[in-house]
């Protein structure tokens, strides 16, 4: 290799951050034998999962006054389970000097907060997790009228949105948990978040209503009438305790 | 292919019956062989307004219960060869009525008969109810006046949800508005909803306006449908909305105030 060729700018590397989920083996008593028993019983459950497994080895949780560590012991029984450990995970000067001494790097302690993972627990025996699916949209179903809604009839829709595309006359009931959208005539009942939610809205072509109300508070057609808003196309949505009507 | 219309209304008084027999006659005249079922059972009004009261043996209620058959109870026009009514009972009431017993009289008359007109009696009850449930079409019969719309409007209503067809799921009863007793005159005066008013409130498509017409009274206490009368502003806006009901387009008439003559004006001609 040339000097010529060390002097070349063209970058060799690329400094990376990664979120990576390891397995972390959190001891809670120094009993190598009881450790290497109840091992070897989970490996039993699960062969796959410990096979050149990345391990960190945590010894924050360990109960304090416990008698002296063997660091080295320790790692051996891992290793003989198939975790491979990474680096130790401790706030004791002593545990942190027995892993400088076998060039083990060391994390401080976690404020996160873990799950228990492997056979049995809920997560997925993988030590590298896939990256979570971003939730799924919560779609509420909304109930669509295309035929007109006559006097007499009552249309819910529960848990959603109504949308109607036909006249609504007097004396028909619009009733929905969300909101309540009328591309015609509105001169019927139109009551929106009947279960409470005032955030519900109502929108119509031709304000014309018998009766309005979001979330129980409701305007009659007599005050309605007097709006200056009446027989225009609207929108409805509840400010405090009253009905706000606004042109579209 | 037998057809069932409906005649209703939800109201009282509005002139289901007379357009039953102005509707069922205008289909006759034209060729159709149409029988007129009277559903009013206990009020029968029917036969009287056909002028064939006097010849009533057998009724509709008989031939549900299966004490007289169809052809006994079915009573033919004096004037009209294709045309047929099924009197109402007079001493029942809509009780004797059921969903099967129609059914079965329906399908027999729909062997035989071009047209089936149901005249329905007021309401949304048992008997209105089973006017409109089998039928293919409907007449929907409307006064220019606000309570008459609202019912109206209730009966479209049970029309779309409440009838064999909607049940089933298959195409929806077709619809007509016919609009009776309009009077131009007083729509000028604001008195009576206008043409338009109704037509957008209801918002189904136009069969015809009949006019207020001192005919109707007469033809009614003659017991001859008012159809017959083809002097009559009422009896050609009858056969106009008989023509659109088979399907051809005419203008509508009768729709704005006549003008009166100077002479007419002088002695005072009569509406």
């Amino acid at each position: 290799m040339s000097h010529a060729d060390l002097l070349d700018p063209a970058p060799v590397f690329q400094l990376k951050g990664s979120m990576l989920a390891i397995t972390v083996l959190e001891l809670a008593h120094n009993d190598l034998a009881r450790l290497d028993h109840q091992l070897s019983e989970k490996v039993a459950q699960a062969p796959n999962f410990f096979q050149n497994t990345p391990l960190v080895l945590a010894l924050d949780k360990l109960q304090p006054g416990a008698q002296r560590l063997d660091l080295h012991a320790l790692l051996a029984v891992c290793r003989s389970h198939g975790l491979r450990t990474l680096a130790i995970r401790a706030n004791l000067a002593e545990h942190i000097a027995a892993a400088q001494a076998l060039d083990l790097p060391v994390l401080p302690p976690s404020s996160a907060r873990e799950r228990p993972i492997g056979p049995g627990a809920t997560a997925a025996p993988v030590p590298a997790k896939k990256p979570e699916k971003p939730a799924e949209p919560v779609i509420r179903p909304t109930r669509v009228v295309t035929t007109p809604v006559r006097g007499g009839q009552q249309i819910y829709a529960p848990g959603g949105d109504l949308l109607v595309l036909a006249p609504v006359s007097a004396g028909a009931e619009l009733l929905a948990d969300g909101n309540i959208h009328v591309y015609a005539p509105m001169r019927g009942r139109a009551l929106a978040g009947i279960k409470g939610n005032g955030q519900a809205r109502i929108f119509c072509r031709v304000l014309a209503a018998e009766l309005l109300s979001i979330a129980g508070r409701y305007k009659v057609a007599e005050d309605l009438r007097r709006d200056p808003n009446w027989g225009e196309a609207v929108h409805i949505h509840l400010a405090g305790d009253v009905l706000n009507i606004t042109r579209l | 292919m037998a057809k069932i219309l409906v005649i209703t209304s939800g109201k009282g008084g509005v002139g289901k019956t007379t357009t039953s027999a102005a509707i069922g006659t205008g289909l006759a005249l034209r060729g159709h062989k149409t029988v007129v079922v009277d559903f009013d059972v206990g009020l029968r009004n029917l036969d009287l307004i056909m002028g064939c009261e006097r010849r009533v043996v057998y009724d509709f209620v008989n031939v549900i219960q299966g004490d007289a058959s169809l052809s006994q109870a079915l009573i033919k026009d004096k004037r009209l060869e294709n045309l047929y009514v099924l009197a109402a009972s007079q001493t029942r009431d809509k009780d004797a009525l059921s969903t099967e017993g129609v059914g079965r009289v329906m399908d027999e008359l729909r062997e035989s008969f071009e047209y089936i007109i149901c005249d329905s009696p007021a309401g949304i009850e048992k008997g209105a109810h089973l006017a409109m449930y089998f039928a293919d079409e409907a007449i929907v019969v409307t006064n220019p006046e606000v309570s008459s719309v609202r019912d109206s409007d209730r009966m479209l209503g049970l029309l779309a949800s409440k009838s064999r067809r909607s049940e089933n799921g298959e195409e929806p009863i077709k619809e007509h508005l016919l609009l009776t007793r309009y009077s131009p005159d007083r729509v000028t005066k604001g008195e009576m909803l206008g043409v338009e008013d109704v037509e957008e409130i209801l918002a189904i498509r136009l069969l015809g306006v009949i006019p207020e017409s001192q005919s109707v009274l007469k033809a009614s206490n003659q017991g001859i449908p008012v159809i017959l009368d083809e002097q009559s502003d009422a009896g050609q806006a009858y056969s106009d909305a008989v023509e659109r009901l088979l399907g051809k387009e005419t203008p509508h008439r009768f729709l704005d105030v006549q003008k009166k003559g100077f002479l007419q004006r002088l002695f005072g001609g009569r509406e």
